[in-house]
């Protein structure tokens, strides 16, 4: 099996861009890629590209073609649409290209225009992931689906809304140092757990912001890397992705996402690795609650212990597990269909040094991107690992 | 819009007469379905659904999407009905009143907003 390098990324700043169209926002992306990576436009052969409402905010269907036009590319692109895990698996598939022989460099990416739709809109869009006639129908809401999720937890488990404001005040505070995040501002617990209901027990600051952006990551084979001479000291060494019930109602556990425990199996055993070994982490916290649920079901905490990792000062920057140092999608940004490909630009400029936080893990070696659709009916892991 | 499977469902619920699929093995589920999602047999059976559930969670959605608007806010719960979980919108009892463990019982009601029907909890003695 051939094995995957990480050539070049690249990101749009995250943000509230509603002017922006969609293939503005990936083209620049793309390009910071291409320019990151330095290989030759004739040798794209494909292109991975995820999206989810695509449809919705920009009334534009069979995006692949005007994305690869956009990334000033002449090859096959295809889209992926599974949630907020679309970009996580469109890497996964161009993962796979590359190590079935089938390609040596391939783009992979994504792109979310959301801000020129009202909170309103974007609220029924996102809805879309939940299950239409049994969720959907019944008030559910994203937001509302994770407080769900919650209220479950905190029956099951304990802990509290203090315990996820902690996690809302580390991922700001970490996105501090990321020029590319949408939210350059520490909060503090206070403003998080007097910040107002969306969906009880969760506040405004337990959830991701509605954000615009794109990403893009060159995936090259070790071969095609060693003969061009390339500088890609990072190293795609396991992959995998699991499946649950699209509905809540149908699932054994509310409290927990299987899914992510499938995909993240799968993807350790690929790598040839355990959980101990992982020395940094970008997880898919949407809402704080979804950051420990991952936290849980990554391995990296038993159950009911995940939710005070970050009031303890295990997750944060100095922490033993930094967990999120991009920000996270809570202070970073996500743009839902980017975010899968996001979370590894800033996994891959961790590792090799050039992230605004990489000063905090100097000596990391392994990372783990764990991205998530709807309530983590899919979920994508990945590992990367740099060569020290 | 109609939704075979998923209407007649619905009906039942809104006449007292709601029923789940069950397999051979017991495990539960909700129509339209051609095999069991837990473990694939293509037996399914209607089955008197429980009269009662618990509330295994829930919440005040007080940021609706646009085909909740004139409802929020409201509360979304998860209910226990033995081997088979509902979604539903928790009517005739305010937020502050709902607890885990409550019992409740399926209904059919009207949501506000689009006039279409929705599965509904109402509170219930066990």
């Amino acid at each position: 099996m051939t094995d995957v390098r990480i050539a070049g990324v690249g990101l749009t700043k995250f943000g509230s861009h509603p002017e922006r169209t969609g293939r503005d926002l990936f083209a620049e992306a793309a390009l910071a890629a291409r320019e990151d990576a330095g290989v030759s436009r004739d040798d794209y052969e494909e292109i991975f590209y995820g999206n989810f409402m695509g449809e919705l905010a920009e009334k534009q269907g069979h995006q692949g073609p005007v994305m690869a036009e956009a990334a000033g590319l002449d090859c096959p692109a295809t889209r992926y649409e599974q949630a907020c895990a679309s970009a996580g698996v469109a890497f996964r598939q161009a993962v796979a290209a590359i190590r079935s022989g089938a390609a040596d460099v391939v783009l992979a990416g994504g792109m979310e225009r959301m801000n020129n739709l009202g909170t309103a809109e974007v609220t029924q869009s996102l809805a879309i992931a939940a299950d239409e006639l049994f969720e959907v129908r019944a008030g559910v809401t994203f937001p509302g689906a994770y407080a769900l999720m919650a209220r479950a937890y905190f029956d099951a488990f304990g802990g509290d809304s203090e315990d996820l404001a902690h996690i809302a005040v580390k991922n700001h505070a970490n996105a501090m140092h990321n020029d590319y995040a949408q939210f350059h501002r520490e909060i503090t617990v206070d403003d998080a757990l007097e910040s107002p209901v969306v969906a009880d027990p969760l506040t405004l600051y337990d959830a991701c912001p509605i954000t615009d952006g794109a990403s893009a990551v060159v995936l090259v084979s070790d071969d095609y890397a060693e003969r061009h001479g390339l500088d890609a000291p990072v190293s795609v060494t396991g992959s995998g992705q699991g499946g649950d019930k699209a509905a809540l109602q149908d699932r054994p556990h509310l409290a927990r996402t299987p899914a992510a425990t499938k995909a993240a199996d799968a993807a350790y055993a690929d790598a040839g690795i355990v959980p101990d070994e992982v020395d940094v982490a970008e997880v898919h916290d949407c809402f704080t609650i979804a950051e420990v649920l991952a936290l849980e079901s990554l391995g990296l905490y038993d159950h009911g212990e995940g939710v005070g990792a970050a009031a303890r000062g295990e997750t944060t920057r100095d922490g033993d597990l930094p967990v999120n140092l991009s920000g996270g999608l809570k202070a970073k940004g996500h743009p839902v269909g980017a975010t899968g490909t996001a979370q590894i630009v800033e996994m891959t400029k961790l590792l090799r040094g050039d992230h605004g936080n990489s000063d905090a893990v100097p000596d990391a070696r392994v990372g783990i991107t764990h991205n998530a659709g709807g309530t983590v009916a899919s979920a994508v892991v990945h590992v990367l690992e740099v060569d020290r | 819009m109609s939704d075979t499977g998923y209407d007649e469902w619905l009906a039942a619920i809104a006449d007292g007469e709601g029923y789940y699929l069950a397999c051979p093995d017991g495990h539960g589920s909700l129509p339209p379905r051609r095999s069991c999602p837990h473990c694939g047999a293509a037996e399914l059976t209607e089955e008197p659904l429980p009269e009662t559930g618990e509330v295994l969670t829930f919440t005040e959605v007080h940021v609706p999407a646009p085909n909740f608007a004139d409802e929020a806010p409201y509360v979304t719960a998860i209910a226990s009905f033995g081997p088979v979980k509902l979604t539903g919108v928790v009517r005739e009892l305010p937020a502050d009143e709902v607890d885990l463990g409550a019992t409740v019982s399926a209904a059919v009601g009207t949501n506000a907003t689009t006039d279409e029907q929705l599965l509904v909890f109402r509170p219930a003695s066990e």
